[in-house]
Order: C-alpha cells, then sequence, then structure tokens
C-alpha cells in the first residue's frame, strides 16, 4: 500500500547521519575543498557508523543489516547535505563492496567482502566514466575481450575515486565485442593498468579522482563480477544513478536552507529579505524543487528494492535531481548575492558541486 | 515504509475510471468545447447513476478506518480518479453534477444535522450541482476582502453582493435542485472572522445568474456571475455557528482547500498525462525513439523535451499523491498540499505549451484535442490559489512567517 513514511529504523539511520553531517561534516567541508584533503579522522568516524560494513554479512565481518535502497538514499542525501566530496569519499567502498555482495560469485565474496569489514577505513573505487563529452555507459569504448582463461581490457577511464589507494578497482567495460557490459574486479598492481595524476575539477575538489588507463591488462577470467554469467548492467547503473541522485537532494537541499537561513537574517531597506516575494518565492519554488527530486529518488529506489527494472526511473530521477540541484544551488547563490559568490559561504562551493552531477557516474551506489 | 504500489483493487477501479475518460468523455470532448454552454445531459445522467456504483467522482473527505484497521487512503484515491477523468476532458469532469465545492464547504463548515439535510439530495433522484461563490468582481486571490454581505432579518439572513467564478454556478443556482454556499460578512469590522458561508437553495428569489463566462479552455463547465440581491435565506442555513469569533468560520474554507488542492493538482496531471500520451504516440507512429539511458549528451532535443516533461508530470504527481496521502493519515498537509497545486499547475501548463511546439501544425490543429488540453491546462495555474499564492503559502510556512510579515 502507497506509504510515504519511512520506517522506525530508516528515520534512525536518518537522524544518525543527519547529526553526523552536519555537527562534523560541513564544518569540515570549506577546508578540505581548499587543500584538497579531508581529515583520516573524519573518515574514520563516518566509518564507525558502519555506512558501508553494515549491510556485509556476518559472516564476513559485517553486521548483516538488511539492504536497501531507499534507505541507501537517506544515507546518500544526509552525507553529501553534509558535503558531497566528503560524502563520495566516506562511502566509495560501497563502489565494490556492494556490487559484489549482490552480484559477486562464492568466490568473490570470500576474497573480497572482508576486506570491507574491518574497523579501519578501506578505501574502494569503481571506473565507469571515460574521457569523452558524449560517454555513454551503455556504449562503453573500454573494451574487455575474453583470451583463453583470461580477460583483456583495453581503454581510458576517468573520475575514478580513491584508484591510487583502492586495493582493487571495479573496472566497466564493454563485453562481447560491445553486445553487453561487464565488470571486473582488477587489482591494482596489475600490469597495464595506469593510474594517471590526480585529476583537478571545478568541485569535489577534497575527492580525489583520477584518470586510468588500461593497456592490454590482463586479469584472470574469475575477476569478471558475477563470474561467467556477468551482472545486472543496468540494475548495476540504476543502483548508482539512484545514489548520485539521492546525492544531488542532498546538495540541492544544502543550498535551499543556507539560503533559507540567510534571507530571514540578511536585512535590506529595513527588513530581512525573506520578507521581499522576489526572495521568498525563489525560495518556495527550491523547497518544491528538492522535495519533487527527492520523490523521484525514493520511487526509483523502491523499484529497485523491490527487484524491479529501475532504468527509466533512476535516469529520471537522476536527471532530474540533477537539474533541480544546480536550479537550486543557482538560487541560492543569487539570494546571497554578491556574498554568495565568495568563498565565505558555502553556496559557491554548492554550486560547482551541482554541476558536476551532470557528468559524474559511478561516483556512489546504493 | 515507502511504498509507491497499489493494491490490485485499486488499480482496477483506476482502470474502470479510465475505461470511462475514453469511452464516455473522449468522444464528446470536442463538441462540448466547440458547442460552449450546450450541456451534455446523456454524459450527465451516466455519470449521476454511476456515481450510485463507484462514488463521487469529486470528493474529500477526512481519513475512513478499514475493516482492517488500515486507514483507507480515501484523498489519494480521489487523486487516481480524477487523474483518469481529466485524462478524458477536465472540462467535463468540472461539469459533472455532484457536490463540488459547495458540498465540500457543507462537509467542512457544516454542523452533522446540516451535512445531512443538505447533502442527502446528491444520492437520490436528478442529476444536481453544488457550487461555492467566494471571489467577487473586486476580491480574488484575497478571498478575506468579501463585500458581499448577509444581514439578520428576524428569523431569516438577507444576502446583497455579486460573486464571480462559481464553478457549475448556474447549474447549482437555476438548472437543477442543487444549491450554492455563499460566503458572505455578518460583520465587516471583525474582518475573516466575520465571513460566514451560507447555503443558498436552487431558484431562491434573490439569486440571479447574471452571467455566464466565455473561456479559453474548460469550457464544459459553466462558469457564472451570481447577483445576491435582499436574497433571503432561513437563518438555519448559516452553516456552522453564526458566532463571530476569531477561530473558525474563514478558517474552515481554508481547510477545504487544503482537501481539494491535491485534487485540483490531479486534474492538472491528468490533462498533462493526455498530451503526453499523445506525444508518445504521435512519436512512436513517426518512428522517432525516446532512449531512456543514453548519455544525456546523445539525446535528440525532441527526446530531452520529452523526457524532461515525463519528469516533471511524475514529479508533480508524486508530490500530490503525497499531500493526499498526508490528509489521509490524518496529517496536516497545508505546505504539501500547496507544493503539489503550485508545481501541477506550472509543470502542466509548459508541459501541454511544449507538447503543442513539438507537434508543429499538427499540434496546433483543431483536428486533434492537443491544442485544447493546453487551453484546459493552464486553468491550473489560476483556480483554487493562483501558482503565486500557492507560492506564497508555501514560503510563510518554511520561513515561518505570518500573513502579516509576508504579503
Amino acid at each position: 500500500m502507497v506509504s510515504f513514511e519511512l520506517s522506525e529504523e530508516q528515520r534512525m539511520i536518518r537522524d544518525t547521519v543527519a547529526a553526523f553531517a552536519t555537527d562534523e561534516v560541513r564544518p569540515a567541508a570549506r577546508a578540505a575543498d581548499e587543500s584538497g584533503a579531508i581529515p583520516a579522522e573524519l573518515i574514520a568516524k563516518s566509518w564507525d557508523l558502519g555506512l558501508v560494513r553494515g549491510a556485509l554479512p556476518e559472516s564476513a565481518g559485517g553486521y548483516g543489516d538488511a539492504r536497501s535502497a531507499v534507505t541507501g538514499a537517506l544515507i546518500f542525501e544526509e552525507l553529501a547535505f553534509g558535503d558531497l566530496a566528503i560524502a563520495m569519499h566516506a562511502l566509495a567502498p560501497r563502489l565494490i563492496a556492494y556490487p559484489v555482495l549482490e552480484y559477486g560469485t562464492e568466490e568473490q565474496h570470500t576474497g573480497i567482502l572482508k576486506k570491507f569489514a574491518t574497523d579501519q577505513f578501506a578505501a574502494g573505487a569503481c571506473a565507469i566514466v571515460e574521457p569523452r563529452f558524449d560517454f555513454d555507459p551503455l556504449a562503453m569504448e573500454t573494451t574487455a575481450a575474453l583470451d583463453g582463461a583470461s580477460y583483456v581490457l583495453n581503454g581510458a577511464k576517468c573520475f575514478v575515486p580513491l584508484a591510487a589507494e583502492s586495493e582493487t578497482i571495479l573496472v566497466c567495460a564493454a563485453t562481447d565485442g560491445g553486445a553487453g557490459a561487464g565488470a571486473f574486479l582488477v587489482p591494482r598492481a596489475t600490469p597495464g593498468l595506469g593510474i594517471g595524476e590526480r585529476e583537478r575539477n571545478m568541485g569535489l575538489k577534497a575527492l580525489a579522482t583520477y584518470e586510468v588507463k588500461l593497456e592490454n591488462c590482463r586479469i584472470d577470467e574469475n575477476a569478471r563480477l558475477g563470474g561467467a554469467k556477468g551482472v545486472n548492467f543496468t540494475r548495476l547503473l540504476a543502483q548508482h544513478r539512484v545514489a548520485l541522485a539521492a546525492m544531488a537532494v542532498g546538495v540541492a537541499r544544502a543550498a535551499y536552507e543556507y539560503a533559507k537561513a540567510y534571507a530571514r537574517e540578511r536585512k535590506a531597506f529595513g527588513v530581512p529579505i525573506a520578507t521581499k516575494q522576489a526572495i521568498a518565492f525563489m525560495l518556495a519554488e527550491m523547497a518544491i524543487e528538492v522535495d519533487a527530486s527527492r520523490l523521484l529518488v525514493w520511487e526509483a529506489a523502491s523499484r529497485l528494492d523491490k527487484g524491479e527494472d529501475a532504468l527509466k526511473e533512476s535516469y529520471q530521477a537522476r536527471n532530474y535531481s540533477a537539474q533541480a540541484a544546480l536550479a537550486v544551488a543557482d538560487n541560492a547563490v543569487q539570494t546571497l548575492g554578491g556574498h554568495g559568490y565568495i568563498r565565505e559561504h558555502p553556496v559557491e562551493l554548492f554550486l560547482r558541486n551541482a554541476r558536476g552531477f551532470a557528468a559524474f557516474e559511478g561516483l556512489a551506489t546504493v | 515504509m515507502i511504498d509507491f504500489e497499489f493494491e490490485p483493487q485499486v488499480i482496477n477501479q483506476t482502470r474502470m475510471y479510465h475505461t470511462v475518460a475514453e469511452r464516455m468523455m473522449r468522444p464528446i470532448s470536442r463538441e462540448y468545447d466547440e458547442r460552449e454552454h450546450e450541456h451534455p445531459w446523456d454524459f450527465w445522467r451516466a455519470m449521476w447513476t454511476a456515481s450510485r456504483n463507484l462514488g463521487p467522482a469529486a470528493d474529500s473527505g477526512k481519513t475512513e478506518q478499514a475493516g482492517d484497521g488500515a486507514p483507507k487512503l480515501r484523498n489519494l484515491y480521489t487523486c487516481l480518479s480524477t487523474e483518469e477523468l481529466c485524462w478524458g476532458d477536465a472540462g467535463l469532469y468540472l461539469s459533472i453534477p455532484n457536490p463540488g465545492l459547495g458540498g465540500a464547504a457543507v462537509s467542512a463548515a457544516g454542523t452533522p444535522e446540516q451535512k445531512a439535510r443538505f447533502l442527502k439530495r446528491f444520492a437520490e433522484g436528478e442529476p444536481k450541482w453544488g457550487a461555492m461563490a467566494i471571489t467577487e468582481p473586486g476580491c480574488g486571490s484575497d478571498s478575506a476582502a468579501v463585500t458581499t454581505t448577509a444581514t439578520r432579518d428576524g428569523d431569516h439572513w438577507a444576502i446583497n453582493g455579486t460573486k464571480i467564478f462559481c464553478t457549475a454556478g448556474q447549474m447549482s443556482a437555476e438548472k437543477s435542485e442543487g444549491f450554492v454556499v455563499v460566503w458572505a460578512t455578518v460583520d465587516r469590522s471583525a474582518g475573516r472572522a466575520g465571513i460566514k458561508p451560507f447555503v443558498v437553495e436552487h431558484n431562491t428569489p434573490g439569486m440571479t445568474v447574471a452571467r455566464v463566462e466565455n473561456k479559453l479552455g474548460i469550457r464544459a463547465s459553466d462558469t457564472a456571475m451570481i447577483v445576491f440581491d435582499n436574497c433571503r435565506v432561513p437563518a438555519d442555513h448559516l452553516l456552522g455557528s453564526a458566532e463571530v469569533k476569531p477561530t473558525g468560520g474563514f478558517k474552515d474554507v481554508m481547510a477545504t482547500f487544503d482537501a481539494t488542492r491535491p485534487i485540483v493538482a490531479a486534474m492538472a496531471i491528468g490533462v498533462g498525462r493526455a498530451a503526453l500520451d499523445f506525444v508518445r504516440d504521435y512519436l512512436a507512429e513517426q518512428k522517432v525513439p525516446v532512449r531512456y539511458g543514453v548519455s544525456p549528451r546523445r539525446l535528440t532535443a525532441v527526446e530531452r523535451d520529452f523526457m524532461e516533461m515525463e519528469a516533471h508530470l511524475k514529479a508533480a504527481r508524486l508530490l500530490t499523491w503525497r499531500a493526499a496521502w498526508m490528509l489521509d493519515m490524518g496529517m496536516r498537509n497545508n505546505l504539501e498540499a500547496s507544493m503539489a497545486k503550485a508545481k501541477a499547475g506550472r509543470a502542466v501548463t509548459l508541459i501541454t505549451q511544449k507538447a503543442v511546439e513539438l507537434l508543429g501544425p499538427v499540434g496546433y490543429s483543431r483536428k486533434v484535442l492537443l491544442e485544447k488540453w493546453m487551453r484546459d491546462a493552464k486553468i491550473n495555474d489560476i483556480f483554487e490559489g493562483t501558482q503565486q499564492i500557492n507560492l506564497m503559502i508555501i514560503a510563510r510556512r518554511i520561513l515561518d512567517y505570518s500573513s502579516k510579515e509576508l504579503n
């Protein structure tokens, strides 16, 4: 039956992450953006919340919590509300752990999951995006060709988070001569896998992302996620997109709430600017778009939880919330005027981060 | 738990409404758009009879408990049926004989005895309508500024003033055994608190339909100007209490809007979906693909436009369902109802305009209904609180401002 109510457990998780995002993540956001580094203690603290380890099975050292895309969406929204780059870094281990959990063979479960069920943060990375304007995850140029008992990977990837510190990188590539798509667990030290300089982006400056080159990178055939039958790639993609969409909601809400608070304080002509319709209506529209985006995200997530196809819904949610985040962040800068343009306030950071959602792919997964 | 799936019996019921829309509304849609002020009696009679079986098409109310104790999502389900019927034709939908907004006002403000007395008629006899008269030539969105007066005269009230934009006003006041709920002030010095609702029975002397408007769209629905000239109604036709106090009275009409705004949003969504379905079918016929999942940079302009329209319609629908669901759950939904209404009204206005643009000469031609839906859609950006009034309500709520602080 239709319901818009979170379960008690979901509310608890959301509130916990929200408190962490507000008290710990947001205060660290500006310094992280300026320096390009996230304090290790902050990542350690977020790791202790169990947002990655929680859903891993007890047999592998996890807590065996139920895995839900809706719950994931809540976590991503809240943490991204604190800061997008920090959220992506903190949750990057999911990029390997969760696909392995869902699609992996028994051997892959045994080999990989325990590496993420540790007391210390373990980096994870996924390589999907390719450095070209019309990159399409359903028509990748990176290829994986079966050659005897191994796959040979060739191509170039970018926007690979934490590539330099991840033991294994999940590389997505076209298979069967372009007819299919798969994901491959590639150890970082594999010959033929080259990690480039750390990328320099408009936003996400605190998140270490890299170009990754694959030149005749040969891996064992058992390294294909899901074994010979591979993965449900459109589902994997939908899981990524729902996570990204949820993060876009978080960024939008961060910008909206900051602008709202500012508009109540800032006076012009002797009154708070929020009492002027020009500002008040802009805030009202921002509020609508934040809620609208979130509902689209929840709908797509709820389909994933029911095991239904969510390619279209996740795509819709991703595109809609990406556009909404950009518009809301832009309006937030506009609300603050000149003060929004200087780096003293976070809204310019929200705007730079929001713009990225048009390019991001594979930076998060529910 | 978050869930967007309806039970099979709800889906079946929705299909039934869709069949009504497809078989009974679409075939006469163009006819009653072109022949404004003509009356589709066959359709009305059929709907009047059918409402015995289907339940009233446009209704609002409080939470009802089903047998198993689970709340019955009556407002939410009404959104579904409304979307289907407005997918058929929004003007015809608004013209369906039912208690309408007048009935909603009786439900919101009347005593149990008054509800029974005034609403009983909708379960029997010939088709009847109920209307609400609040807007005046000199006040629309500022509905608290009504100048129509009600003066006590023995055991009657004498009503004087002019009301405009009464949906189904003519059918309620003159052409059926219905009624009009008119909002009038019993004490102008008391402001909002002095504004009270009165039930004026059809053909009461002193009540005249002075004009039926010619409109851009929703032409099958009559929009009346009603003049009250010393119109005397019995004292017990004042809904609720005659006492002038700061709470109650006018506040009840606002409460009515919390219930009706999601339904009006659902109306908008029905019209928007009609346009979107038409464009989808047309593109498919022309072998123009709409590819979901591929890089946005590889899409054609038509694909992008279409996907954007579809996403905005869905966003509006989810906001609408949430607002209705909250009402069903007994939650205050004032903010969410306005969000749904503001989003749906705007989205559907833009969607239908874009739909006409996408199909070029085909869309602009009156051979197909697309241009009509664009004209019909626009009303959703205006009635039941304009876009701007809803933004105002939202802004006050999110900023925690009173109407004095933000106006």
